[in-house]
């Protein structure tokens, strides 16, 4: 039964390891999927270029749609899983910083970390701004937190909020991303930009 | 070195999910970026200015019953997809050293929005209390409210600001 770690008590050292193996597992996948390239990913928002879409989409449900069964064969116990707390203004106000940061950055941290791996200097940068951004946050956190600690909600979920079952919210999410799945196939078609996207550089 | 396409955009996403899923199976969280980034910074505030690090209300809860900020899951997360990137390079074929940007700018116009973008998404994820990997696609996973919400607004944000950055794109 999982979560393994909180359920064994496994020795810290345990957990760690297994932290660090789920990171080249993580970074590994998003550098396959293409994720080190700031241009491919600045695709999204454009149009040009909706892999992050389709690979962030993809790869929430799987991990949705494998825990409910994990759950349902008795295998993983989701009252264990971490739930992110929800604050309504920090959700909202830090999401729209990101944003800006993204279109600007080209890369969300994970992407930079992945990109910097591979030797994008401009990912290098991105993350050493990262840096910077983290220590202004702590530096000006006494400022800032009305605005983190308000609106607090706890850990809500979705499914309880609208008050369906968590199966038929997999269902409308599934049927919600073939579709969108379909739009993002049509506006590659419509606006693409194979000069950019190109993945050999020729050299 | 031998030079590959990227992964099918639909199998990376599975695989991406998978890792997701065990991440939850094994240690009962999601997977995280940014807060990597801020344990290096709180470890290294408080390894140059420990008094600054004790008495800050934001820095000393990192340091409450003798932790030390680096012996951390996400911390060693963070590593692991340092390696975990690089394999996936070499085995494609695409470690290089390189400045990618749009031939429209230059390379210090690249590295300075690079620079800012960096500044603006990680104090926007500390606020958030995760970025997209930790509060957007972990929340998603587990139908957090947060996490659908964040999403909404990470890329609703991008698009709108989209139009004022395109030169630096396209």
């Amino acid at each position: 039964m999982g979560p393994l770690s909180i359920i064994s008590e496994f020795p810290e050292w345990v957990n760690l390891l297994i932290g660090f193996i789920i990171g080249v597992g993580f970074g590994f996948a998003l550098e396959q999927a293409g994720f080190s390239s700031s241009r491919k990913l600045a695709g999204m928002f454009y149009g040009y270029d909706t892999t992050v879409f389709k690979v962030f989409f993809t790869a929430a449900l799987v991990a949705l749609v494998g825990s409910q069964f994990l759950s349902f064969f008795g295998l993983l116990d989701l009252s264990l899983v971490f739930v992110n707390p929800y604050y309504v203004g920090a959700a909202l106000i830090g999401g729209v910083i990101m944003g800006a940061g993204f279109i600007m950055g080209g890369f969300c941290p994970g992407t930079g970390i992945c990109a910097l791996s591979i030797g994008k200097i401009d990912a290098f940068v991105f993350l050493f701004g990262g840096l910077v951004g983290a220590f202004l946050f702590a530096e000006t956190y006494p400022l800032i937190e009305p605005i983190a600690l308000g609106g607090f909600k706890g850990p809500m979920k979705v499914d309880e909020w609208l008050g369906m079952s968590p199966g038929v919210f997999t269902l409308i999410l599934i049927l919600a991303a073939v579709f969108l799945f379909w739009i993002a196939e049509l506006a590659e078609k419509k606006f693409g930009r194979p000069e950019i996207t190109a993945e050999f550089d020729g050299d | 070195m031998q030079k590959r396409n990227h992964m099918n955009p639909y199998f990376a996403g599975i695989l991406l999910g998978l890792v997701l899923l065990a991440a939850m199976y094994f240690s009962g969280r999601g997977l995280g970026a940014s807060g990597g980034l801020k344990y290096a910074v709180v470890a290294v505030v408080g390894a140059i200015d420990k008094t600054h690090a004790a008495e800050s209300p934001y820095y000393s809860k990192y340091f409450e019953n003798g932790e030390k900020p680096l012996k951390n899951w996400l911390f060693l997360e963070v590593l692991g997809m340092v390696l975990g990137g690089f394999i996936s390079g070499a085995f494609s074929g695409r470690l290089k050293f390189k400045i990618e940007k749009s031939p429209g700018i230059s390379n210090n116009t690249r590295l300075l929005f690079a620079f800012l973008g960096g500044v603006f998404f990680v104090y926007g994820a500390q606020l958030a209390r995760g970025c997209t990997s930790g509060a957007a696609l972990s929340g998603m996973a587990v139908f957090s409210v947060a996490g659908f919400v964040t999403m909404i607004s990470i890329f609703g944000s991008a698009y709108l600001f989209a139009w004022f950055f395109r030169k630096l794109w396209i």
